[in-house]
């Protein structure tokens, strides 16, 4: 039995006086150790990041391009190309394809969840500790844009950022000489990261906010406060770092569903700019092959689909450990 | 709970399985042909719609005056009309319709209609959308009447007016499209730039300045202008335009507008004073007066006048713009240009003349047409009905017809082509297609405004390597804009050379491709255009070492940017209306709607009239082949290659046989049985 | 129950009043011409359709008439495709969505709350790990290819299932079973969830202490309370699954409401769009309160107050 000491609920009869902070996240990791899904998806998430972020890079200072076309050599299989994994329809490696796909997927998903944790803690703290009326309609609001089509925040955001990006990338290339290549590359994620990001910190918002309104109403922040402690310092020291878990929680979650919402634009046709290319693109590009040549489809989904088992395994995971209420057991 | 959703489902899975015959069996047995249809159609008012897949469904609802031969090209069938004799010049024709031709409703179709339906397209009311009035411009007199050019109506045909009209046709009746006045409205005279300048130059001979806000003052007031400022005005709006106080204060001035030399002070006191009558009467409707060239002699006799030679003209009666409309439903439901507001098209309010009528509309989900009991050749239509099915996703499509619920797609795409070749041999059609796969250039951009780089750029595409690697459709390269067809052939204009392409990059003044401005590649969001454009890259990449962006845009967006000319490149295609080159040259005249390229050129207008007043064919074709020549000097368009068909059949589908146009007569169409 | 029902509806009625304002201005603010066509439009004509559809006016004027023309119950017509009025495409799509969201959320509750239940009672056993495997495998696949390979692997070989269409009633099948997974994934881990907490609550604990079998045990006591964050999640999902099913919708051909989201957006069709967002507001406003009532049923301590 794991012992549970959350600052959030009274502390359970069973469970002996530990120091707080420390403990929490040593239980935790505890507590993770003994989810081997958990443990699996992690290692998975680590060793695909380590994939895309580190191997992609070296293989491609030793000549491998994910955008050289060989019409000639379309469709090698499995074995063949420079990368050993097959071409493509145009004749492009596959490896680095998938390779480089899945550094535009996770960094789309990766800087959209920070983004939308950034914002989420901002607006849903603030709403959640001030409560009452401005809380409430601070939440209405949320709740107003969040059943808005998804689509239209994406391509509103879209139009109305690739403009100035463009200006931004222009300026590094011209002013620092970096390569057109690699900042046009990154620069044209912005646009979908924040597409993305504008419609996710939502649903993040609502989750710090029911942390925040319940945080606000337990002893130790009325405790703060009639130590008469100030509103920031009960934020930033008391709200805040209780909220980290559920924040963490859903954050790990949402990097998944972040690479679903890029594959599902991809479908539509809104996804990134050509010739990049990311798993979404990849798998439904190859979805289109499926009767006739199933290697340009196996392998982005294979490695898509193992990442967001990983990752929502990791996410279940985090939610068992660090969310005692579920961890009596 | 759990136990009821189980019966549930099994029960609907019992029911199921009663049937396990396929939807092709099915529809065999009830002599029903399902047609894949790629998409919801938009309406099918014929003089509303513009796309293929709605022709689609209004060839097999409505008849024209002849009918497309089932397995010949450039071959006309008698439709409403049973024969037809023109004069020896191509430009008076007489058409015998069929009596026994009715409406689904046991209407007669008569004369009548056909000069209502014209009368209808032409409609000259800014509020009637039509997208393809210009296929009725050959029609003498009908560009006036649609374009609601008063004075040219009025002076024209009035039987006493004293001067001839090619006399008078010099005077400025339509305003000088150069001044918009509207576009200046913010500037300072005297802070404007030279080149805008030169465009009012011929008005102020006499030195002068302009003052913008009160030419764009609501209303003008002419009294209030300087000589050169009324110049301006009257000029830039034209007589057809102008308000009837302003023809009044012309009446006073009139040298404060255009006229030529030839036409003397009083005809131009009675030419304004037709048009103030005309104001007078409350601007009327001016079909009776434009004498556009469609009469109906009597109830079964309809008689045109063309505007020129037109020898091909039963090819053209074959569109669908050329279609009679019901006149009695459409005045039932509406005024005779009601557009959009008007149920008249509606399942239940829908009369049609063609083989079949109208039977079930669902959205997104099916549009079933059925036998027209009415039809004058009933005995010859053997199908009982067709069904048209809106696929979208032209993969499920293929799918569908590999599980027998098709009898014939709308495509294959060309990731699939391999496989079907292979699986259903005998079933994938691969025909030509009067069709042009192309790049509009934005002739404004720099550094497309060079004719060297856009001829570069067209020469480094490796056409080839398009069709045969990613295409696989049989399609062909293009050398022209043109695709051969009939008389006439195609000079080779474009071809792949990279070693030329790079000279005339180097010709043009740009030495090293890091001096290149960024390009900007415009495609909508469709898989097949993506993957052409990504080749498209890396053979500039390649060949020129340019590197260009690739822009996808959903449809909308993507029509929009190239109409505001938003773009530097630009993927496009075009499909012929009917078999004669002009379909494919005329878009790109100046302010054509869809030129796009801010590419025109006078010489090459020049050559499109001097061939619309030619009857001799081989004459005809050197002209049109010239004019394709002089487009094609210029590159504002780079031809990629020439579209085929590829779609699947079913083998008892019969009376299906290659066509040009791919106009289908539906009526001829059988389902053999098994 | 009745105040909750009340301050419910009123939250709704905010909502969708919010929703409807950022809407409004949201897709007007997409670049594109509603009245762009393969074929070019000019300016007259341009404008002459703006004025016909009340597009010429300025914004706030629109948005007072859009409201005003909702009040007389006038969704507008449809700016792609013309003639038709919103109320008509709304009303054609909308029974089509419902059967289809109904049969798969009830799918996704069969396949996902049973999984749910197994992997918290093997709590961090194979079991738990296969249950949630299978569960997950919903929401790691995409729809794009989970579509195409029961088309390819299930219709085709199977004479009685069409590939796609909406002719025949075993024509749901497919849509629905591709569409169940995400449920049925969202549905195992909240019923996970859910259950683990019971699991881990006094009473249950006293009663195994005495020896209540296991079964009876959940049953009678885990499964109700254990149920309830997933019946929180069947209100939205339900909603969601009605209008948002896209893919799956474009891949098989089904006449819903998704197709009628994603292309109203792409066509710029203003009153499509705003029509198509009033009714799904209001639907997740009911289904919102059917899940409270739900709720309030399955919840003594509720029921009560």
């Amino acid at each position: 039995m794991a012992s549970s000491v959350n600052p959030a609920s009274s502390p359970s009869s069973e469970s002996p006086p530990v120091e707080k902070g420390s403990s929490l996240w040593t239980d935790a990791f505890f507590r993770l150790k003994k989810n081997k899904l958990a443990m699996l998806g992690g290692i998975i998430v680590i060793l695909i990041l380590i994939l895309c972020f580190i191997v992609a890079p070296i293989l491609a200072l030793t000549g491998l391009n994910a955008n050289a076309q060989d019409l000639s050599n379309r469709f090698a299989p499995i074995g063949e190309g420079q990368g050993g994994l097959g071409t493509d329809q145009l004749g492009r490696d596959l490896l680095m394809r998938v390779l480089e796909g899945g550094q535009i997927s996770l960094l789309v998903a990766i800087l959209a969840t920070l983004m939308t944790v950034t914002l989420g803690i901002i607006y849903g703290g603030i709403a959640g500790y001030v409560g009452g009326r401005i809380g409430n309609a601070m939440m209405r609001i949320v709740d107003g844009l969040l059943a808005m089509p998804f689509l239209i925040i994406v391509i509103l955001f879209r139009e109305i950022i690739s403009g100035h990006v463009d200006e931004l990338a222009r300026f590094f290339i011209d002013v620092w000489g970096w390569s057109s290549d690699s900042v046009l590359r990154f620069a044209n994620l912005i646009p979908l990261t924040i597409a993305i990001a504008g419609f996710g910190w939502l649903s993040m918002g609502r989750i710090v906010r029911s942390a925040a309104a319940s945080l606000s109403q337990q002893e130790f922040v009325e405790a703060a406060r009639s130590l008469g402690l100030s509103h920031q310092r009960i934020l930033f020291r008391h709200i805040l770092p209780n909220m980290l878990g559920p924040v963490i929680i859903y954050a790990t979650l949402t990097i998944p569903s972040f690479i679903l919402y890029e594959a599902t634009l991809s479908f539509i046709g809104l996804g990134i700019e050509p010739p990049n290319s990311s798993w979404g693109k990849l798998i439904q590009e190859g979805a289109n092959f499926m009767e006739t040549n199933l290697t340009v489809l196996a392998i982005p989904a294979v490695l898509f689909s193992l990442t967001l088992f990983a990752f929502n395994f990791l996410g279940d995971g985090l939610r068992d450990a660090l969310d005692p209420r579920a961890s009596k057991d | 709970m759990l136990r009821t959703t189980f019966y549930l489902i099994l029960a609907s899975f019992l029911l199921v399985s009663c049937e396990t015959r396929s939807d092709v069996e099915i529809a065999n047995e009830e002599n029903i042909l399902i047609v894949g249809n790629s998409n919801e159609p938009k309406g099918l008012d014929p003089h509303l719609v513009s796309g293929v897949l709605e022709s689609n469904i209004i060839r097999a609802l409505f008849e024209g005056l002849c009918v497309e031969d089932p397995a010949k090209d450039s071959s006309s069938l008698p439709g409403v009309a049973m024969r037809w004799e023109s004069s020896e010049d191509f430009t008076q024709w007489t058409f015998f319709l069929n009596p026994k031709a009715k409406w689904s409703d046991g209407v007669p179709v008569t004369a009548h209609d056909f000069v209502f339906s014209y009368r209808r397209l032409l409609s000259p009311d800014p509020n009637w959308p039509a997208k393809y009035t210009e296929m009725l411009y050959f029609l003498e007199n009908g560009e006036a009447y649609h374009r609601n050019r008063v004075g040219e109506i009025l002076c024209k045909n009035k039987p006493d007016f004293p001067l001839a009209w090619d006399l008078l046709k010099g005077a400025n009746f339509n305003g000088d499209k150069k001044l918009k006045l509207e576009s200046f409205a913010e500037q300072e005279f005297t802070k404007m730039e030279e080149k805008d300048l030169a465009k009012f130059k011929a008005y102020l001979s006499e030195g002068g300045a302009l003052d913008f806000k009160k030419l764009t003052a609501d209303p003008v007031d002419p009294s209030q202008l300087s000589d050169a400022e009324k110049r301006v005005f009257f000029n830039s709006i034209g007589l057809d335009k102008l308000e009837k106080e302003h023809l009044i204060f012309l009446k006073k001035q009139p040298e404060m507008i255009e006229w030529t030399e030839a036409v003397p002070p009083e005809v131009r006191q009675e030419v304004l004073d037709l048009l103030i009558a005309h104001h007078e009467a409350g601007k009327p409707n001016l079909w009776d007066q434009a004498r556009v060239g469609v009469t109906a002699a009597d109830d079964f006799t309809l008689k045109l006048k063309l505007r020129g030679p037109v020898p091909f003209l039963t090819e053209i009666t074959k569109h669908y713009t050329w279609y009679p409309v019901p006149r009695h439903v459409i005045l039932a439901h509406g005024e005779i240009n009601t557009a959009f507001s008007s149920p008249w098209t509606r399942p239940g309010n829908i009369v049609s003349n063609g083989p079949f009528q109208l039977k079930t509309w669902r959205t997104n989900h099916l549009i079933e047409v059925e036998k027209n009991p009415h039809y004058w050749d009933r005995e010859t239509v053997s199908l009982s009905g067709i069904r048209y099915l809106p696929i979208k996703n032209s993969y499920t499509e293929t799918r569908m017809f590999g599980d027998d619920q098709l009898h014939i797609t709308y495509t294959v795409p060309s990731e699939l082509i391999p496989m079907a070749r292979e699986k259903y041999p005998g079933q994938l059609r691969q025909e030509n297609y009067v069709g042009v796969r192309f790049l509009r250039v934005n002739t404004r951009s720099t550094p497309f405004d060079h004719p060297q780089v856009r001829r570069a750029f067209a020469l480094a595409i490796d056409q080839k390597a398009i069709c045969e690697k990613i295409l696989q459709g049989g399609q062909k390269p293009a050398s022209g804009i043109v695709p051969p067809f009939g008389d006439y052939q195609p000079p080779e204009l474009i071809h792949f050379d990279p070693a030329r392409a790079k000279t005339l990059l180097a010709e043009s003044g740009y030495e090293s491709t890091s001096s290149f401005p960024d390009i900007e590649l415009l495609t909508t969001n469709s898989d097949s255009g993506l993957r052409e454009a990504e080749a498209l890259q890396a053979m500039w990449q390649e060949h020129l070492g340019i590197k260009v962006r690739i822009t996808q845009r959903e449809w909308t967006t993507y029509l929009q940017k190239q109409a505001e000319k938003d773009y530097d490149l630009c993927v496009g295609g075009w499909i012929g209306d009917y078999l004669d080159p002009t379909t494919f040259l005329e878009m790109w005249v100046n302010d054509g709607g869809n030129n796009n390229t801010g590419w025109s050129s006078e010489e090459f207008e020049a050559l499109l009239s001097k061939a619309e007043n030619t009857a001799d064919v081989p004459t005809r074709m050197e002209i049109l082949s010239q004019a394709e020549r002089r487009l094609l000097d210029d590159t504002p368009v780079l031809p990629i290659y020439w579209y085929t068909t590829n779609y699947l059949i079913r083998p008892e589908v019969k009376n299906w046989t290659p066509l040009l146009l791919n106009n289908h007569p539906f009526k001829f169409v059988k389902i053999e049985k098994p | 129950m009745l105040r909750i029902i009340l301050s419910r509806l009123f939250q709704t009625v905010i909502v969708v009043f919010l929703l409807v304002t950022f809407t409004f201005f949201a897709v007007r603010a997409i670049p594109g011409n509603p009245f762009a066509a393969e074929k070019a439009t000019s300016p007259e004509e341009q404008a002459a359709l703006e004025a016909y559809y009340g597009l010429d006016k300025p914004l706030p004027i629109q948005y007072l008439n859009y409201w005003k023309n909702i009040s007389k119950g006038d969704f507008g017509d449809s700016l792609a495709m013309k003639g038709r009025k919103v109320s008509t495409l709304i009303s054609e799509a909308f029974p089509v969505s419902l059967k289809l969201g109904l049969l798969s959320l009830l799918l996704g509750m069969i396949i996902g709350m049973p999984l749910g239940i197994i992997a918290a009672l093997f709590h961090n056993r194979w079991q738990d790990y296969s249950a949630m495997v299978i569960a997950m495998a919903g929401i790691c696949i995409v729809a794009f290819v989970l579509g195409p390979i029961f088309q390819l692997s299930i219709a085709k070989p199977l004479s009685l299932l069409n590939v796609a269409g909406w002719q025949r009633s075993s024509d749901i099948l497919l849509p629905s079973i591709t569409l169940c997974f995400g449920v049925a994934a969202y549905l195992a881990r909240l019923t996970r969830g859910g259950m683990l907490d019971v699991l881990s609550q006094d009473y249950i604990r006293t009663a195994r202490a005495k020896g209540v079998p296991t079964l009876q045990i959940i049953s009678r006591h885990a499964l109700r309370p254990a149920l309830m964050p997933a019946v929180t999640f069947l209100g939205p999902a339900f909603a969601a699954i009605i209008t948002g099913s896209f893919v799956v919708e474009t891949i098989f051909l089904v006449p819903g409401m998704g197709q009628h989201f994603v292309l109203g957006i792409t066509s710029k069709d203003y009153n499509l769009v705003l029509g198509l967002v009033l009714f799904y507001g209001i639907l997740m406003g009911i289904a919102n309160l059917l899940s409270d009532i739900a709720l309030i049923f399955m919840d003594p301590k509720l029921r009560n107050s």
